[in-house]
């Protein structure tokens, strides 16, 4: 595995030399994956930048530590990059302060010369559909933050004791990672980083059979091959896929002919489908793949407990848009699938702070490149000076890890044109409060932020933690506990 | 000669990590430094890792005894940057492009740090011969390759290129993504 070594010295020390007097104050709003390769960036093309990270938890890195999946340890291994790129001499990071709340945006603009927003998409989208508020139906985020001790979703307890099936809406990656958390053996998480409390609930689980809905067929799947290849190998689990499903139209060919991802899922699941016993063993535990279908509405339980008790579904069929891009529309059938669980993962949403443009039927910030402009007409006379966008909150909520590292090399060369071009750094405005600003204003409201130092405290003891149940760490959870092993 | 210095004193993990730098040290005419770590100019961004896949560990010990032999055992590798700027490096055999070119302070990403969990340490082999002489790509590299931004017919992850001889003379070009995202219209997958 990595062997470490620790030149990583080296870029720290040289950030000391080249502070100049008048720093480019840049400040970046989130600690994910867009804001990391924000800073780094940043740092690297303009040696006069301090750059200052703030970001509402404790606890950095954004959805590497709240949403990429407790069994996917060597995906968060990218941790290690960031964690190299906040210990630089010219980057500070600020946890538990909230845009918003500790501080507006438009006090950002006062203090900082650049504010790059890239704080992702932490609500959800919406079905819109009767019974949509039923106990027992959560959106696949909430699920996410629970299992990954997130310190707001500690308390969500799903019921996973009084039911037998579970519904995921949505064929994405996010779907397929719900579905396997609730499918795969839990002697197999108990080694990963997964929430006690988490842990201790699928442990005790009743949820035997998983039916994941999707409203176009497995041509339009959203999910990837590894994430597929790796839940289609669950051990004891039996796949259910219609073969009448993976009937190709002229149309679908055309897709996988264009699409390397498409075309390697379809075959994959075409494989699981013919591969299945059609024995089941009752033992076993089951994920059912259901394509052409989509909720009508949720139906209650007749106890009027107000709890979900099934999904009625329409079934679909594909209509030809444009070349190459099929939706579904409805047919005028229905069935119902009972089940005791709903998870919704039919994507994120960003939500917009005070002062911020925003496209609320995008659910994103209105940019070009990264600039943000003032309203969604796309004019680029408009563009917000100094203010841009990277990651979720620029490009919508798609996208891997990596697609980040691309979209911020886009944010930071608009930045690197519009100081070339003089748009940030002429005028008198240039000399900006920066970090000192910040820690002043700070300090003024009794806000107490963590430093990456205090995360490395946190870090030490949730390291320690897990050590003693061969975990790689045991999250902290609470808000408390949190800011307490923080000092 | 530093290398050999270095595992004959008993180093043999550093030993067997600075043959890869060999080519840098002498380009920047550190070498004879004990410490040639300190006088690498500060590659941004992955300087604080070394990444050893288990192939490269599994070689490690001949590959250190035939580095006393001689010259044989490192290839000629060839990185075509973002920019179409080329470096020539020395490789030793076993060792995987991705860890080659950090040693060289070339700047290919590698998030998973060689783990097969994350596209960025995407390469596109320059020459068809070349590339058909590396071993097919397995399902796991594949997967990961649907994902590598401007993926062409010659793709493969760094960090899943293991040097050998017959790869000797090699051109890898990083893909300029940032061109592929913004410029020419490219959309890349959400994916
Ligand atoms: C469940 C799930 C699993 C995933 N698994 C993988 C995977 O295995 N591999 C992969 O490559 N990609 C995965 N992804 C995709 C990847 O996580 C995203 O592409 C990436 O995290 C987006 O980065 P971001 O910086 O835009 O947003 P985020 O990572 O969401 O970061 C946003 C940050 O902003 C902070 N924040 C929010 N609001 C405020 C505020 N008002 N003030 C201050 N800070 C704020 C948050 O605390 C958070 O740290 C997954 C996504 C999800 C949802
Ligand atoms: N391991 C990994 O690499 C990993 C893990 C998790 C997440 N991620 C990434 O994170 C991003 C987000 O993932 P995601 O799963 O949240 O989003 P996603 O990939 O966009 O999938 C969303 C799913 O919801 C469906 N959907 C959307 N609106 C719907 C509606 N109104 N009714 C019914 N179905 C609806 C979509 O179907 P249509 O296609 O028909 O719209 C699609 O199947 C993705 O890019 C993903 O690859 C990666
Ligand atoms: S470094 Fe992540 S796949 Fe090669």
């Amino acid at each position: 595995m990595a062997i470490y070594r620790a030149v990583g010295r080296n870029w720290l020390t040289r950030g000391l030399l080249t502070i100049s007097n008048n720093p480019l104050r840049v400040c970046i709003v989130d600690s994910g994956p867009a804001g990391f390769y924000t800073a780094e960036k940043m740092l690297k093309a303009h040696q006069e930048a301090e750059v200052d990270i703030i970001d509402w938890l404790p606890t950095p890195f954004g959805l590497v530590r709240s949403g990429v999946a407790p069994d996917h340890p060597e995906t968060k291994i990218v941790i290690n990059q960031f964690s190299r790129v906040a210990k630089h001499e010219r980057c500070s990071f600020f946890g538990n302060v909230t845009l918003g709340s500790s501080v507006s945006l438009g006090e950002l603009r006062e203090l900082y010369n650049v504010v790059v927003l890239a704080y992702g998409a932490e609500s959800d989208r919406f079905l819109g559909i009767p019974g949509e508020d039923l106990k027992g139906i959560y959106s696949a985020r909430e699920f996410v933050w629970w299992y990954n001790g997130h310190p707001d979703f500690k308390n969500l307890n799903p019921d996973l004791k009084s039911t037998e099936s579970a519904v995921i809406v949505g064929q994405g990656n996010v779907a397929l990672d719900v579905a396997r958390i609730l499918l795969r053996p839990t002697a197999e998480l108990a080694t990963t980083d997964i929430s006690k409390h988490a842990l201790s609930g699928l442990e005790e689980s009743s949820i035997r059979k998983v039916y994941l809905v999707g409203r176009r067929g497995p041509v339009q799947a959203a999910f990837t091959t590894r994430e597929l290849r790796e839940v289609l190998g669950i051990k004891n689990l039996n796949i259910g896929i219609q073969e009448a499903d993976l009937y190709r139209a002229p149309a679908d060919e055309e897709e996988l002919k264009k699409n390397r991802i498409q075309k390697r899922v379809y075959e994959l699941l075409s494989r699981a489908a013919t591969s299945g016993s059609s024995e089941l063993n009752p033992c076993q535990r089951e994920l059912h793949f259901v394509f052409f279908s989509k909720p009508d509405r949720f139906l209650e339980s007749d106890d009027s407990s107000g709890h979900v008790a099934g999904v009625h579904l329409e079934k679909t069929v594909l209509k030809g848009v444009s070349p190459g891009k099929q939706i579904a529309v409805d047919t005028g059938q229905f069935e119902d699938r009972p089940c005791g669980m709903v998870l919704k993962s039919i994507g994120y949403k960003s939500v917009p702070v005070d002062g911020l443009p925003f496209d609320h039927q995008k659910g994103v910030v209105p940019n070009i490149r990264g600039r943000v402009l003032g309203n969604t007409s796309g004019d680029p006379a408009l563009c917000e000076n100094g203010l841009y966008v990277c990651g979720w909150l620029k490009r919508g909520p798609t996208g891997i890890i990596a697609t980040n590292l691309y979209c911020a090399e886009e944010t930071v060369a608009s930045i690197s044109e519009d100081l070339e071009q003089g748009v940030l750094w002429s005028s008198s405005s240039s000399l900006k409060p920066g970090r000192e600003g910040l820690h002043q204003l700070l300090s003024n409201r009794n806000v107490r932020f963590v430093t990456f130092n205090e995360w490395e405290k946190i870090d030490n003891e949730e390291k320690r933690r897990g050590s003693s149940s061969s975990e790689p760490r045991e999250k902290l959870i609470c808000w408390e506990e949190l800011l307490k092993s923080a000092t | 000669m530093l290398i050999s210095r270095l595992s004959r004193v008993g180093f043999p993990i550093i030993g067997a990590l600075s043959r890869g730098i060999s080519a840098h040290v002498c380009r920047t005419g550190c070498a004879g430094s004990t410490y040639c770590q300190r006088h690498w100019p500060e590659t941004w961004w992955f300087q604080g890792a070394i990444y050893q896949r288990n192939r490269y560990c599994s070689t490690t010990a001949a590959s250190a005894d035939s580095a006393d032999k001689g010259e044989q055992q490192e290839i000629s590798v060839t990185f075509v940057d973002k920019d179409g700027e080329e470096k020539h490096i020395k490789v030793p055999v076993g060792m995987s492009m991705l860890e080659a070119a950090h040693q060289n302070d070339i700047e290919l990403e590698g998030a998973c740090e060689g783990s097969l969990a994350c596209s960025t340490c995407h390469v596109i082999v320059m020459d068809i011969e070349y590339y058909n002489k590396l071993e097919e790509p397995t399902d796991e590299e594949n997967d990961m390759l649907d994902l590598a931004f401007g993926l062409t017919e010659t793709s493969r992850l760094g960090c899943q290129v293991i040097a050998k001889p017959e790869l000797d003379g090699v051109r890898l070009a990083i893909p300029a993504a940032t061109r592929n995202f913004a410029v020419d219209g490219y959309v890349p997958k959400p994916h």
